[in-house]
């Protein structure tokens, strides 16, 4: 290892190490995996089973509204253009044709719309 | 075959354990003596799940409950899935495991729901043998549940308290009496929910479930009900709880809810019910 | 006679007729009966969905999100019983999902969130002592390799896949300025947490990943790069279990 390469990882991890004086890691304790830290999203878990039903009927696949409408309407992206809009794309002529669908039709066409 | 008794599970009020109330349970769990899990949560490698659980077995006797084993279905059972069943088995020590008369996986698919089978000679060999094969694996006894049902089969050469009392007599297991099921099923079918407790081989029940269903209708505006899980046990289920319990003497009670979960106070206070519940036992 | 193929089959697909042999008990057919289950099928998945991917849900929005799910749950229905890792087909579904062709960086923010669940339920390990490196001699320290915690994860994006999601999960965070972004899922105890490096920090993490010792490590850094506030970050968030000190 050349010299000026040991030097830079000998300071390196004195810099690391000095900064770790007091944050030993808690894991192990009780109360870290009670409940998820303060500030923190517990999202990550994911989804859980089930072995309950439902009477929330949605099963049909009648009630496309095939336009993205969330927080992507307000992101600058991609290439600081605006993203997708719902009016954008109807202008387009793009998607909105297919939202009502009668009921128990098959979504499967819709994944072979053309942009 | 695995001639233990029924259960080790208290005859006291039990929850489905959710992660958000770890706190709760710990600072405050009466009148709560046990805890029960859905087994395939506790599958991953590690992290928060298997560390509350870890903590949580030191306290409270528990019970896993399975929701994907797909007992009743066609093909053989997932060896892969009951590997990881019987680690959990192993480490958690749980005083019961129970799952359910039913299938969720088909060619490998798994569908997350519980699915219905029809009631056959045929149907009992195969339910039979592969309550053998969990039994075999995990080297104890296991209780099997009756299933909410919103159809039945045309092919049904039995009733279900027929099936379910030849599948303990031919494979010792146990079973888990769902009794809010049994309101489901014979409001939807139109029968009576005493006449199934009184056909129910009540001495093979190592526990009993309740919850809260939903309320639908069938193509014919007759009502149709949904074992939803995610609202308050309704009285006439209660009731009938009360009905089973003088007969079957004091049972491990559990509160199932899985959806539209409430506040600790509120499932502590449905667990509470249980208590009064089995509180009227006649002695 | 229903075999389990004929029932399972007319679950996912609602333009398939209802099939043969149910009855409501009295021995009258029935459809709506049956749906109860293709309901629980259909709606417990997108349930799942809805989960495991809070992110790409805001992006675009519950309607949309809801039906394209129930695309998703019949195209690539899960293959085993354990929910919380159910999804991972959804980067590639989204790559191909013509009506979400015009916001490209979805099925990165995706890949972030699988991630995030895959760190959550990894296995448990003890750290690394960050006092063990101070034992290597200096000029020894190049030949350093570590094992990585199978917690983390390293996803390199052509997209601001950290500002997208702290954007959507975290309040009062900026919009997201357009670059590529590479993020390091670490977890710390119990709660994954995800880092954004930059492109000489992400290089040499990678470079360390694949095994390879800190001296081949800087050098694909390249020139200028002070590997120390990113082993500090390494060492601090647990991402580190051992080292070999090489021969």
């Amino acid at each position: 290892m050349s010299k000026s390469n040991t030097l830079i990882l000998a300071t390196a991890i004195a810099t690391a190490l000095s900064g770790l004086a007091h944050t030993a890691a808690a894991a192990g304790d009780e109360k870290c995996f009670g409940v998820a830290l303060a500030g923190k999203n517990d999202c990550a878990a994911g989804p859980g089973t089930t072995c309950a039903g439902t009477s929330k009927v949605d099963y049909q696949g009648n009630a496309w509204s095939l336009v993205p409408a969330g927080t992507c309407e307000t992101m600058e992206l991609p290439d600081g253009r605006h993203g997708v809009t719902a009016a954008k794309l109807e202008a387009e002529g793009k998607f909105g044709i297919d939202r009502d669908l009668p009921e128990g039709t098959s979504n499967d066409g819709l994944m072979m719309i053309s942009m | 075959m695995f001639d233990t008794p029924p259960a080790s599970l208290p005859a006291r009020p039990g929850v489905g354990y959710k992660p958000q109330h770890y706190a709760d349970i710990l600072s405050n769990p009466a009148p709560v003596g046990w805890l029960e899990i859905h087994a395939e949560n506790y599958m991953g490698d590690g992290g928060r799940p298997l560390a509350q659980l870890r903590h949580l077995t030191e306290r409270f006797p528990l019970s896993v409950h399975g929701v994907g084993l797909s007992i009743g279905g066609e093909g053989r059972l997932d060896p892969d899935h009951l590997a990881r069943l019987k680690r959990l088995v192993g480490w958690s020590n749980p005083a019961s495991f129970s799952e359910h008369l039913a299938w969720s996986t088909h060619d490998s698919q798994f569908l997350n729901d519980l699915l219905p089978l029809p009631y056959t000679a045929a149907t009992l060999t195969r339910v039979a043998d592969h309550i053998d094969e969990v039994q075999t694996a995990l080297g104890r006894r296991m209780l099997l549940e009756n299933p909410s049902s919103y159809l039945a089969f045309a092919q049904s050469e039995m009733s279900e308290t027929e099936f379910l009392r030849a599948l303990v007599q031919r494979t010792g297991c146990g079973l888990l009496l769902d009794v809010n099921n049994v309101f489901v099923s014979a409001t939807n079918f139109g029968t009576s929910p005493q006449a199934y407790i009184d056909a129910f081989p009540l001495d093979a029940v190592g526990e009993i479930h309740l919850g809260g269903h939903d309320e639908d209708t069938d193509d014919d505006g007759r009502p149709l009900l949904i074992d939803s899980h995610g609202k308050p046990v309704v009285d006439p289920v209660w009731a009938l709880l009360d009905y089973t319990l003088a007969r079957s003497g004091p049972k491990p009670l559990l509160i199932e809810w899985d959806n539209d979960v409430p506040d600790w106070p509120v499932l502590a206070a449905e667990a509470a019910r249980t208590a009064d519940a089995l509180a009227r036992v006649p002695a | 006679m229903t075999g389990q193929s004929e029932f399972a089959a007319a679950l996912l697909d609602p333009a398939r007729a209802t099939p043969p042999g149910l009855t409501d008990g009295s021995g009258a057919p029935t459809t709506r009966r049956y749906d109860v289950y293709r309901n629980n099928v259909t709606v417990s998945l997108a349930d799942a969905l809805e989960s495991a991917f809070p992110v790409v849900r805001k992006l675009v929005g519950e309607a949309f999100f809801r039906a394209m799910a129930q695309v998703f749950v019949r195209a690539h229905p899960p293959r085993s019983p354990l929910m919380m890792f159910y999804g991972a087909d959804m980067p590639g579904f989204l790559e191909g999902f013509a009506p979400v062709a015009k916001l490209p960086y979805l099925p990165d923010v995706a890949r972030l969130e699988l991630a995030l669940r895959q760190s959550y339920h990894a296995a448990d390990c003890v750290p690394l002592d960050p006092a063990a490196l101070g034992q290597i001699a200096p000029e020894r320290l190049g030949d350093v390799r570590f094992i990585f915690a199978p917690a983390v994860h390293l996803l390199r994006s052509d997209w601001p896949i950290h500002g997208i999601w702290r954007a959507n999960m975290v309040d009062g965070s900026p919009a997201p300025a357009m670059q590529p972004e590479t993020v390091l899922v670490t977890r710390p105890a119990y709660d994954p947490d995800i880092a954004p490096l930059d492109t000489q920090a992400a290089t040499f993490v990678a470079t360390l990943m694949s095994g390879e010792p800190l001296t081949a490590a800087l050098e694909a850094a390249r020139g200028g790069f002070d590997p120390g506030p990113v082993l500090g970050l390494l060492l601090t968030s647990g991402a580190l279990t051992a080292l070999t000190p090489g021969d």
